[in-house]
């Protein structure tokens, strides 16, 4: 059985106790996705499983047989970054840089989410047909991504900014990693 | 990890088949059962993975659902059906964990998943009765901020880190399992235990037993139901308290009531001693904290948890309080 990572079919780890996490950065060396906390309290780890965001720490790799996983390696490179890891770096939305592919994986599904009309525990109306991502919502939606360097006003605007760059041009920013 | 061998099942009786070995356990979203092994207080020899099984959200008759096991902790929460008419259970799923581990966790595992207690997780420390039978309770003389204050037991004062099942509680949601010995169901109030003198036996399940469905009857008055929660931070904590209560109104009298409570108990909590109270009565603080102090005159509060008597006393009377205010405004 093979795992589909950022487009390329690669086959699963034969010991079924290896992480998705430590699949990804021992075996493929996609040293992007960052081993925080290992137990799921931090984010670090957050990749795309089918365009969701997940946590690979906490994902045995042979429950996603089959799958196609997204990895901070898939939405950015260093020579052209995605429009989310560009506001990262105007707004400071980061200090150390440990959690900031985490934090990306996590925006761009976030992102999805908010238009898909998915609301979260700071929703007035649950039964809207989408949600703007207020300083509050992205601030409850992001909570499951931890910066130890504080530099979470940062993230949040840049967030912000990448979203109503985004709005403003045709193509969304949620559109442009499925591109 | 200790090893394990790991096998995925494609329905309900394959699954069964497979689980019947003695290590052998089901599989969710592996949210809790992953860190759990990781950490060698869970060692199966056998993981049958579950999560191809039923994923289906569907009506049954006059304004029920039933879910599939295998549904996704987000998914059950995006649904509209259950935002429009179970919105108490959007907005339990929603203030539990992060938007990471909804999307994995799913909903037979969520009930499923074990005590926080951090004296649990601690075995190569920490005594815990839980973990070995016997072996004592370090939390009770420790740190139990989180901690039980209703139906604890000397042996035991964990309690259910669950959101999801407290609404689920307050809606008499019925589990329906399927194991070597055929089909049956419980109410999900039944599911789980209480400590008493075997803190390490959680539910009702017997062993290879698998949560097929969780089953939500109609109920109208739901529409006007809410959740709340009450952490030491904003979001991504679990619950010191929390309230999930559908309430309905009439001319000023309340009409009908369901009320349950998370961060409590070893289980999801249905206070039903303060709905018996509430009953027929004016909607009114006054009622409000008169039912709260019914259902909590049992509380046996530890030294670093006492707080949360006043807390939940308090917090059931604001979520009635703003109920009667929406059930107004839909009459």
């Amino acid at each position: 059985m093979s795992i589909i990572v950022n487009g390329v079919d690669v086959p699963l780890p034969a010991d079924p106790r290896v992480s998705l996490l430590d699949h990804l950065r021992e075996t493929l060396h996609l040293t992007g996705t960052k081993k925080g906390c290992n137990q799921g309290a931090c984010g670090a780890c957050t990749v795309l499983a089918g365009g969701e965001r997940i946590l690979s720490c906490l994902a045995l790799a042979v429950q996603y047989a089959g799958q196609e996983i997204t990895t901070i390696e898939g939405i950015g490179t260093a020579t052209k970054f995605h429009p989310l890891q560009q506001a990262f770096v105007e707004h400071d939305g980061f200090q150390c840089g440990y959690c900031t592919p985490g934090q990306i994986c996590s925006a761009v599904a976030m992102i999805a989410e908010a238009r898909a009309g998915i609301p979260s525990h700071v929703s007035d109306d649950l039964l809207a047909e989408s949600f703007e991502l207020s300083h509050d919502e992205l601030r409850e939606r992001m909570s499951g991504n931890l910066c130890r360097c504080g530099a979470h006003n940062g993230i949040i605007a840049a967030i912000q900014s990448a979203c109503a760059d985004q709005a403003q041009e045709s193509n969304p920013v949620a559109a442009e990693t499925a591109a | 990890m200790t090893p394990f061998s790991y096998s995925r099942a494609d329905n309900a009786a394959d699954a069964i088949r497979l689980g019947v070995d003695a290590g052998a356990k089901f599989l969710g979203g592996g949210t809790n059962l992953v860190d759990l092994m990781r950490e060698t207080i869970e060692r199966p020899s056998a993981l049958i993975d579950v999560t191809g099984l039923d994923d289906g959200i569907v009506d049954t008759d006059g304004g029920g659902l039933k879910i599939g096991a295998a549904v996704r902790n987000s998914a059950l929460a995006a649904d509209r059906r259950v935002r429009s008419r179970f919105p108490l259970l959007t907005r339990a799923i929603v203030a539990g964990a992060s938007a990471q581990i909804r999307n994995m966790a799913t909903v037979g595992g969520n009930l499923l998943q074990r005590t926080r207690c951090s004296y649990f997780y601690d075995d190569a420390g920490s005594a815990c009765n839980k973990r070995t039978p016997g072996q004592g309770c370090d939390a009770r003389h420790g740190f139990h901020r989180y901690h039980a204050i209703l139906g604890a037991s000397p042996q035991c004062v964990a309690t259910h880190p669950s959101d999801m099942a407290v609404a689920m509680a307050a809606l008499d949601a019925v589990v329906h399992l399927e194991g070597p010995d055929g089909a049956r169901s419980v109410a999900l109030t039944d599911l789980h235990r209480l400590p008493g003198e075997r803190p390490d036996i959680e539910t009702q399940l017997k062993h290879g037993e698998l949560i097929t469905a969780i089953e939500l009857p109609p109920l109208s008055l739901a529409g006007n139901s809410t959740y709340r929660k009450v952490r030491d931070r904003a979001s991504y904590a679990f619950a010191l308290i929390s309230v999930a209560a559908a309430l309905e109104v009439k001319d000023g009298r309340i009409t009908d009531v369901r009320l349950a409570l998370g961060g409590v108990a070893h289980k999801p909590w249905r206070a039903v001693k303060a709905e018996a109270a509430l009953m027929g009565q004016p909607a009114s603080e006054a009622s409000f904290l008169a039912a709260a102090d019914t259902e909590l005159s049992d509380a046996v509060p530890l030294p670093l948890n006492a707080f949360k008597v006043e807390l939940a006393r308090r917090t059931m009377a604001a979520v009635l309080g703003k109920l009667t205010q929406t059930s107004e405004r839909r009459a």
